[in-house]
């Protein structure tokens, strides 16, 4: 089900914790696959459980607690917005409410075109650049006014 | 200002010479010729050359009174001695989870000067005789996580990583963990949990890390600051970095202004610094508009009306005595466009959503806790509900495993405490104080050149 390029960067990921701990890895593992299949299915799940000698609902228990692995499908872009305190007061909530506008959808859905989905995040430990938003988990974008929102979304073919 | 260069120059600078733009076309002092080029692992260096025994580090750390960074303002040269001598294997860990609402120090320092959180991890290693380390990094700043990976690189290949350091038959290894976007891995042994490949879930204290850490094994784990101002410490000197700050509150500290200010940002200042200096280096208010509150140290801080806060100087002692914590360092400045309901109820929220799940107080609670200030801010607040709130927070705080309980209890009870006006009129008139186009304006959303100001 993993490519061996995903398997070879899991590898990689195993070597920096002790041999008798292989299961540090799983978060990155997981983090892989998501990037390969576009989101984490329990069949993925298992397969990185099987891949690091854990048992899978150990496995699903990781996936399911942290709020960056995607247990359903999303769209090809998914745009997850800070709205906590610090950033509200700078324009979070009203960046998500523009993006709601723009998209014409509301948080935990995805246009029907499939290339957005919008989330509501908690703080990401950037709240001087408010507003914040982060793309496909990896990308941060910063100081986010219209303008800059217009462009973002422009660029998400 | 000398004093701003501290931990790294490129940190305050930014203020000085034109916001986030000079700071991003400047980000180019990262890699480790640079360090060198400014004096970074000569602290290393000057430690292993002149076979400074891991006792006399640890001494020299307590004299600079380094108060960690993170949150709870522990000592860290202390923290460091309750590390089992004889333990054949023992780690160091370092804490980037930064999570806590206006909190954004960690993500600076990783960007501007990740080699000196390398430096002082190996440090921190020599000190303690940990033989290896793990940085764990916050799931939101991947870029950075990336960066750490090429410093940690850089710094293997230059041998202050890996067996028999500088020649000085030392050996630690150190790599990079990443998060993947949950607040409570913050707390240190959800974070341990989590490295081990767990859900985050905070263990039962005592056994403390330093005994029971990661793997089992006895474990110091700091914040990413504090690591980063070890070898700034061994440059001047622990008592040179104590006299910075003031007695009992060593050292500079960053602090991560956000909110209602011009320029918000990360300043460098000594311990000590009066807040309205602080405010007036973010900018000062933005719009010129009226301070009306500010959560001192982070989200978990109980908030502090205007006129409280501006008496009070940036540390420990002073921010503690006007019944608020330093927390992390993290400033929010709030204006008079600020409805205090709508804000605590977006901090409740959080909490909600971070709890763990694993303490029937703390789970039950923050819901109930968001529940009931989520229907005052919707205009359905009932008579009794401020002393409903006031019941829950006495109902959790201290009966938890961790501090999320208390961090989650603190707001409520500080807001409602110092705002009550505002929640009675919410209640009562079932809509808020503070007119909705006002609020509105606040957030500059629509009307601001970000980042410019
Ligand atoms: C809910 C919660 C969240 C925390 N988040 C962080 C964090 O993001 N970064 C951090 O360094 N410490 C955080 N802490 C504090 C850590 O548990 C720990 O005290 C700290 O990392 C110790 O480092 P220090 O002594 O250098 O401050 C948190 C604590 C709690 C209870
Ligand atoms: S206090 Fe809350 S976050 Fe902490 S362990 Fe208990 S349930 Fe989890
Ligand atoms: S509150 Fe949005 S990044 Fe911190």
């Amino acid at each position: 089900m993993l490519s061996e390029a995903t398997l070879g960067k899991i590898d990689r990921e195993v070597a920096k914790y002790p041999a008798a701990q292989k299961q540090s890895a799983v978060m990155a593992a997981l983090a892989f696959a998501q990037d390969e299949l576009g989101w984490l299915s329990k069949d993925a799940i298992a397969a990185v459980a099987g891949y690091l000698d854990m048992p899978a609902i150990a496995a699903y228990e990781v996936a399911s607690f942290y709020n960056m692995y995607d247990l359903a499908p999303v769209g090809k872009y998914k745009l997850t917005v800070c709205t906590n305190l610090p950033c509200a007061l700078s324009g979070g909530v009203h960046a998500a409410e523009y993006l709601k506008n723009k998209l014409g959808i509301d948080f935990n859905e995805t246009t029907a075109d499939g290339r957005f989905t919008l989330k509501e995040g908690e703080c990401m430990g950037a709240c001087g650049d408010a507003p914040v938003m982060l793309v496909n988990n990896k990308r941060m974008h910063c100081f986010m006014t219209p303008d800059e929102i217009d462009k973002l979304l422009g660029e998400c073919k | 200002m000398a004093l701003l260069e501290a931990i790294n120059p490129l940190l305050s600078a930014g203020w000085q010479k034109g916001g986030h733009e000079w700071r991003l076309e400047n980000d180019t002092g990262w890699r480790l010729k640079d360090y060198e080029a400014r004096g970074g692992y000569q602290s290393l260096k000057k430690i292993l050359a002149g076979k400074m025994s891991p006792d006399d580090v640890i001494n020299e750390v307590k004299k600079s009174v380094l108060r960690g960074r993170g949150g709870a303002g522990f000592p860290t040269g202390l923290k460091w001695s309750f590390m089992p001598k004889a333990a054949p294997e023992k780690y160091i860990v370092c804490n980037t989870d930064e999570g806590e609402p206006g909190t954004f120090k960690d993500r600076d320092i990783q960007r501007f000067d990740p080699h000196a959180i390398i430096e002082g991890m190996i440090i921190a290693a020599y000190a303690v005789g940990a033989g290896r380390g793990y940085n764990y990094i916050h799931g939101e700043i991947y870029e950075l996580y990336q960066r750490f990976e090429q410093a940690l690189d850089e710094a293997r290949a230059a041998g202050y990583l890996g067996q028999n350091i500088l020649g000085a038959g030392f050996d630690f290894e150190l790599f990079a963990h990443h998060g993947w976007g949950a607040y409570i891995c913050g707390e240190e042994s959800a974070l341990l949990e989590s490295i081990e490949g767990k859900k985050g879930q905070p263990r039962f204290k005592p056994p403390f890390p330093a005994n029971v850490g990661l793997y089992g094994k006895p474990t110091t784990i700091n914040n990413t600051e504090s690591f980063a101002s070890i070898p700034f410490i061994f440059r001047i000197g622990g008592e040179s970095f104590l006299d910075l700050g003031k007695p009992n509150n060593g050292g500079t500290k960053l602090y991560s202004v956000s909110g209602h200010v011009n320029r918000p940002g990360n300043f460098e200042v000594p311990m000590g610094t009066p807040f309205a200096r602080l405010l007036e280096m973010a900018g000062g208010m933005r719009g010129g508009r009226k301070l009306k509150a500010v959560i001192p140290g982070g989200s978990s801080a109980p908030v502090l009306p205007a006129d409280v806060m501006m008496d009070c100087t940036m540390d420990y002692d002073s921010i503690a005595k006007a019944g608020s914590m330093l927390g992390s360092g993290a400033v929010i400045v709030m204006d008079e466009t600020t409805c205090m309901v709508k804000a605590l109820e977006r901090l409740s929220y959080f909490y909600y959503e971070e709890s763990c799940g694993q303490c029937t107080p703390c789970r039950e609670g923050t819901g109930w806790m968001y529940k009931v200030i989520h229907r005052i801010e919707h205009g359905e607040g009932r008579p009794e509900d401020l002393a409903l709130l006031d019941r829950l927070t006495i109902n959790i705080m201290g009966r938890t495993i961790c501090a999320l309980g208390d961090a989650a209890s603190m707001p409520v009870q500080s807001f409602v405490k110092h705002f009550r006006n505002e929640f009675e009129y919410h209640i009562e008139n079932k809509k808020c104080l503070v007119p909705p186009d006002v609020q509105r304006a606040g957030s500059s959303f629509f009307t601001r050149n970000m980042g410019q100001a």
